[in-house]
């Protein structure tokens, strides 16, 4: 079976003519892990029995002859952050090293509960917490369509286990670009869905008002598909809506004539990689020859997105992270005499220079005396930044735009200097802060032949539409 | 916050004991660093006049999403089976089955 080119529907097809059996197809992907991923090192752990028991139950559906489950025999990945029983949950970090959670996060079981079969758990940044997946204790991961490169982060296994072909769909998170930023360096379709229509029960939580879980896959469709499955309300997360699940895979085949496509100005400003500037031109070019109409917006507070992601996010984390602290879960420092010093030992020894960089700002801007300076003043710019997307969505159905400045770079130069490494996520985290949806979709190669992804930015839980130009601007490509 | 947000080093000591953070030698001149470059770039803020700006802690109150604050949206108080205890106690670095055992709290 060729893996390369195997999609969600090619792979559930394969299992229900009996092609292939869902058990082989699983074999055939862990072959594939154990032979390319020595280079690539997006898998931290292979989950073999449960995915094998998994597989087992779906060729024994295709043996009575009853109807299928929509991913049937489809082998995904997940981001190391989501809780999956089973197998370790370290979220790249040492302070959680052999750490078995006792529960499935609700994507995880949603995956399964629709027929996927879990291989195992993908690489990423310490607690979600990078740009190019360089802050993993478990080593980098390498961009498969460049192993000089990063392959973004914090979700650089997720996207590059699907670019290298090592599972059909994977997992990933976004605080601030985690998903979208991976998925155009290495050249695949990643989502970030609405705040609120995924459900995070299970994830290990980094900046709770901005963490999301989304998919990644090789095609617009297939990543329709999987959040499809993904999305809707969950008891176990009150912060998950009720709003109702619009047909995503269904809408897809709805023309896009007509559509209203807003291009933010601030996006292509200074320090936009001229290759991705082009790449963009032509996909908005593509868009009005579909009879789009593409008009210029402004998102004028954009400037002050990055500065107010680093306030909200840190904030926020310095909070979550209290929780690692050696006495529930994960490493403790043995040797320490009370209790106080256990906790800053087994968090200094548990915990990477950026994960500590990052505790050290959130408390210093929620600290006395400066609360109302750094905190208060970044959700102040937080109303404003939001702002500016609703009165765009008032004159446009989406936004286009890059998802990076850059494509993928050399692993180790950005890693000395915080500011310029935050500064990747110039194009992705006011999408996170607004609560809007966004996608990344490959738009074609630079020169050296590295991917650029365009972004698509939607209306609160409009995905159906923002997935509908993601597959205008797919199609493009190909024809 | 001032336009050049300098931190020092007793600045550092200071946020890592309120975070319960052991910094090593050499890791506290690299935090002061690091530290003091992001908040340079934070200060940016400033630029901005938010005075009459309400304060967004997360996007549902943008959406008119008031029904939640009302109670209209909260789930059915009924008892629902947790997580079995030996599972959750399994995962603890000390443990005598039944509860978190932990190094002295207060020393004497």
């Amino acid at each position: 079976m060729e893996l390369e080119s195997l999609t969600i529907d090619g792979a559930k097809a394969a299992v229900a003519s009996g092609e292939v059996t869902a058990t082989a197809l699983a074999e055939a992907h862990y072959t594939r892990i154990a032979v390319e991923d020595v280079a690539i090192n997006s898998f931290l752990a292979l989950s073999r029995e449960r995915a094998m028991a998994q597989a087992a139950k779906i060729d024994g559906l295709v043996a009575k002859g009853e109807p299928l489950p929509v991913l049937a025999g489809v082998p995904v990945g997940i981001k190391d952050v989501l809780a999956m029983q089973g197998a370790p949950a370290t979220a790249g970090s040492l302070i959680l090293k052999g750490y078995l959670p006792p529960y499935d996060a609700t994507a995880v079981a949603r995956l399964e509960a629709a027929g996927a079969v879990l291989l195992g758990k993908l690489n990423c940044d310490e607690f979600a917490m990078g740009s190019s997946n360089e802050n993993s204790a478990y080593g980098n991961v390498k961009n498969p369509r460049a192993l000089d490169r990063v392959p973004g982060g914090s979700s650089g296994g997720s996207a590059a286990a699907v670019a290298a072909s090592l599972a059909v769909a994977t997992l990933g998170t976004d605080t601030g670009g985690s998903i979208r930023q991976p998925a155009a360096f290495c050249g695949v379709v990643g989502v970030l869905p609405t705040y609120g229509r995924v459900s995070r029960y299970g994830l290990i939580a980094f900046a709770s008002s901005l963490d999301r879980v989304g998919p990644f896959a090789k095609t617009v469709k297939d990543a329709a598909t999987v959040l499809q499955v993904l999305a809707g309300k969950d008891v176990m997360d009150a912060t998950s809506s009720d709003r109702p699940v619009a047909d995503y895979v269904g809408s897809l085949s709805k023309p896009v004539e007509g559509l209203r496509i807003g291009v933010p100005e601030e996006y292509f400003g200074e320090g936009l990689d001229p290759e991705i500037r082009a790449a963009i031109e032509r996909v908005l070019d593509g868009l009005k020859m579909e009879k789009c109409v593409v008009k210029p917006v402004s998102l004028q507070h954009t400037k002050y997105a990055i500065p107010t992601y680093y306030v909200i996010a840190t904030a926020e984390a310095s909070s979550n992270l209290s929780r690692f602290d050696g006495v529930r879960f994960g490493l403790r420092a043995a040797e320490a005499k009370t209790l106080s010093a256990m906790f800053r030992e087994t968090r200094d020894a548990g915990f990477g220079a950026e994960v500590k960089r990052r505790i050290l700002l959130g408390t210093y801007a929620l600290s006395a005396g400066y609360y109302d300076a750094y905190y208060r003043k970044a959700q102040q710019v937080r109303t404003l930044l939001t702002r500016d997307f609703l009165a765009a969505f008032n004159k446009v159905d989406v936004l286009v735009a890059p998802v990076t400045p850059t494509p993928a770079f050399k692993l180790g130069e950005k890693t000395d200097d915080p500011v310029k490494m935050y500064l990747e996520d110039i194009y992705s985290v006011a999408a996170s802060l607004a609560g809007i949806c966004g996608v990344s979709v490959p738009c074609g190669e630079t020169k050296a032949g590295l991917p650029i992804g365009v972004q698509v930015m939607g209306k609160h839980f409009d995905e159906a539409t923002m997935l509908r130009v993601a597959q205008a601007v797919e199609r493009m490509q190909t024809s | 916050m001032s336009e050049r947000a300098g931190v020092t080093i007793e600045d550092v000591r200071r946020v890592a004991e309120l975070a319960n953070l052991e910094l090593t030698a050499d890791e506290e001149p690299r935090m002061q660093r690091d530290l003091s470059a992001i908040l340079g770039h934070i200060a940016q803020l400033n630029e901005l006049d938010t005075s009459g700006i309400p304060a967004m802690a997360q996007v549902g109150e943008m959406l008119g999403g008031v029904a939640e604050a009302s109670g209209a949206e909260l789930r059915a108080d009924a008892v629902r089976a947790s997580l079995d205890r030996a599972m959750v106690m399994a995962a603890a670095p000390e443990t005598d089955g039944r509860f978190f055992k932990v190094p002295k709290v207060i020393e004497r």
